[in-house]
């Protein structure tokens, strides 16, 4: 017998976290030289440019030094280590969903440069759902908002995180 | 690297193609960077098992730094990407030939401040468009004096 079609994929737990911020999470300071490992893993094999990696270069610039580049990621390799069991989660009575990123927008302010420290809060922002290519789908927007240690905003990332039920063979 | 200045951009304007072929070479670099050893990235069995036949495949916030590396690239040291977003519509496979394309969509002032709005996107070498979206990026203007 097929599995009976869940009403909902929204849980108790997750609608009260709607608007409900994270405590901070900071990261450790940055450091120049994972500002130029990030550049060029993500210009390879073209050399990156000099605003990420050249001091003399980039205090010339409107910047006045090295600055990252907008997706750089502070918070990556925390000591304690997450789950690698990525995109399962679970719905109401317990059905098991998988996820997919359904994207992001990003909104920037100050950028990131070598010595800042960033916190990070993150709330639930938005949940819906309707009836898409795996049955019923969940799309969960959650806002992650950084700010440097002077408390300017530094980056808004709205991310569309959709659930849907297992099937049964992934399961 | 050059300025390119408001006054100089016209609505309608593409930006030079900006290419990369994915692989593990470049997937690798930006798992050491991004602390991102999902497994369907890194080993084609974990992709196959995860629902893709061709086996492994690309990130989707490697995508997204190709899109924000493109618009630098073009724009200069002295722009400010103010926003950037996308919908991840299709995944990446293996060899692929991913190319970021994008056009000047709008001119406007935003706070003060001399914007370009651009339609931007990853294609892959089939012609299809992986991750729509769109930037607005503030450049330095030689009336406004920003």
């Amino acid at each position: 017998m097929a599995p009976a079609t869940p009403q909902t994929l929204i849980t108790e737990d997750l609608a009260a976290s709607i608007g409900r911020w994270s405590a901070p999470l900071v990261a450790p300071p940055i450091g120049l030289a994972e500002i130029r490992r990030w550049a060029i893993a993500t210009w390879w094999p073209e050399t990156p440019p000099r605003l990420h990696w050249d001091e003399d270069h980039a205090r010339a610039t409107r910047w006045r030094g090295i600055i990252a580049p907008p997706d750089f990621n502070p918070f990556a390799w925390p000591v304690d280590r997450p789950s690698l069991v990525a995109g399962r989660e679970y719905g109401p009575g317990g059905i098991v969903l998988t996820a997919m990123n359904g994207g992001q927008v990003d909104s920037y302010g100050d950028p990131m440069r070598p010595g800042d420290v960033i916190s990070s809060r993150t709330a639930v922002v938005e949940v819906t759902e309707r009836q898409g290519r795996f049955g019923l789908m969940r799309f969960t927007v959650t806002s992650t908002r950084w700010t440097n240690q002077d408390g300017a905003f530094v980056r808004d990332r709205r991310s569309t995180g959709i659930h849907y039920p297992l099937r049964p063979e992934q399961a | 690297m050059r300025a390119r200045y408001f006054e100089d951009v016209e609505v309608g304007e593409q930006l030079p193609p900006w290419s990369r072929q994915a692989n593990y070479m470049h997937w690798n670099r930006y798992a050491a960077v991004n602390d991102e050893f999902v497994p369907f990235h890194m080993d084609d069995e974990e992709g196959r098992d995860a629902g893709n036949p061709q086996g492994g495949f690309g990130m989707g916030n490697l995508r997204f730094a190709y899109m924000a590396n493109a618009l630098r690239d073009w724009a200069g040291d002295d722009a400010a990407i103010r926003e950037l977003g996308c919908q991840y519509r299709r995944i990446n496979q293996k060899n692929d030939v991913l190319t970021v394309a994008a056009t000047v969509v709008e001119k406007a002032v935003v706070d003060g401040e001399p914007r370009v709005r651009i339609e931007i996107t990853v294609m892959n070498q089939l012609g299809e468009s992986t991750c729509p979206g769109q930037a607005w990026v503030a450049l330095p203007s030689r009336l406004l004096g920003a």
